[in-house]
């Protein structure tokens, strides 16, 4: 690590990162993670999957089949919408955690989301489960890259120095 | 000791917490040129172990760390 720069010089160490939970807890971790890397001259590939997916949304309806929909309307919104993986009392967790990290001037989780595809970070859906779960390329925020599958990221953990599973 | 170094860019890092400290360290490194430090002042304790952590991740150097007062005072000389 110590012969690694800044400038690329050298092979810069690469990380990647798989994201299925949703939670808002998980979501802090994996963006705290992925921006600290990224800032330290890593190279970061995010994959989203799953319960994940909403962390790369925009605030937009999707759906097409009722099920679809139904599910677009239950689990809609965008990364604002995370709610604690516990104590979350229907969104007053959100809401109370909200409060403390905000008193503790923690930076928000969509703008470390934004400041990780800033700093180069790379964010990629799965396109299985966005298939399964109806939610499109176009419901996703900009900077996301081209849908890709298993075979993708099992390529980029293997590349990868460090590969974490959230 | 760092009374003798010449600073080429004032870094306020207060109230910031992780991992803000390590990424606007990261984002201002590029300012100054190679040789040239950063004079960084953090409130967040957890700095103390990150940004010389990420100093030797990516080849930078700390000149020095240390409390003073309430603050966590950090000259990173840009080595690259």
């Amino acid at each position: 690590m110590s012969e690694m720069n800044d400038m690329g010089q050298d092979e810069p160490k690469k990380v990647a990162i798989a994201v299925m939970s949703g939670d808002m807890d998980k979501l802090f971790g994996a963006f705290i993670i992925a921006t600290g890397a990224a800032a330290m001259g890593m190279q970061v590939t995010m994959f989203f999957t799953f319960w994940g997916l909403r962390a790369i949304k925009k605030n937009v309806r999707t759906g097409k089949t009722p099920f679809g929909r139904m599910l677009g309307a239950m689990y809609g919104g965008d990364i604002t919408k995370a709610n604690p993986s516990k104590f979350s009392f229907g969104g007053m967790g959100r809401w109370m955690f909200g409060k403390m990290m905000g008193a503790h001037n923690i930076t928000k989780l969509v703008e470390l989301r934004d400041l990780a595809i800033d700093l180069g970070v790379e964010l990629y859906g799965c396109q299985m489960s966005m298939d399964v779960m109806e939610i499109p390329q176009g419901a996703f925020v900009e900077g996301v890259k081209e849908p890709v599958g298993v075979g993708f990221f099992l390529m980029k953990a293997q590349e990868a120095d460090i590969e974490l599973f959230i | 000791m760092s009374e003798d170094i010449k600073v080429d860019l004032e870094l306020d890092l207060k109230g910031l917490l992780c991992p803000m400290p390590m990424v606007k360290v990261s984002q201002k490194i590029g300012d100054v040129p190679v040789g040239g430090v950063i004079r960084a002042v953090a409130t967040d304790p957890g700095s103390m172990a990150d940004i010389p952590a990420w100093a030797k991740s990516t080849g930078n150097e700390v000149l020095s760390a240390g409390k003073e007062g309430d603050e966590y005072v950090f000259l990173v000389k840009r080595a690259k």
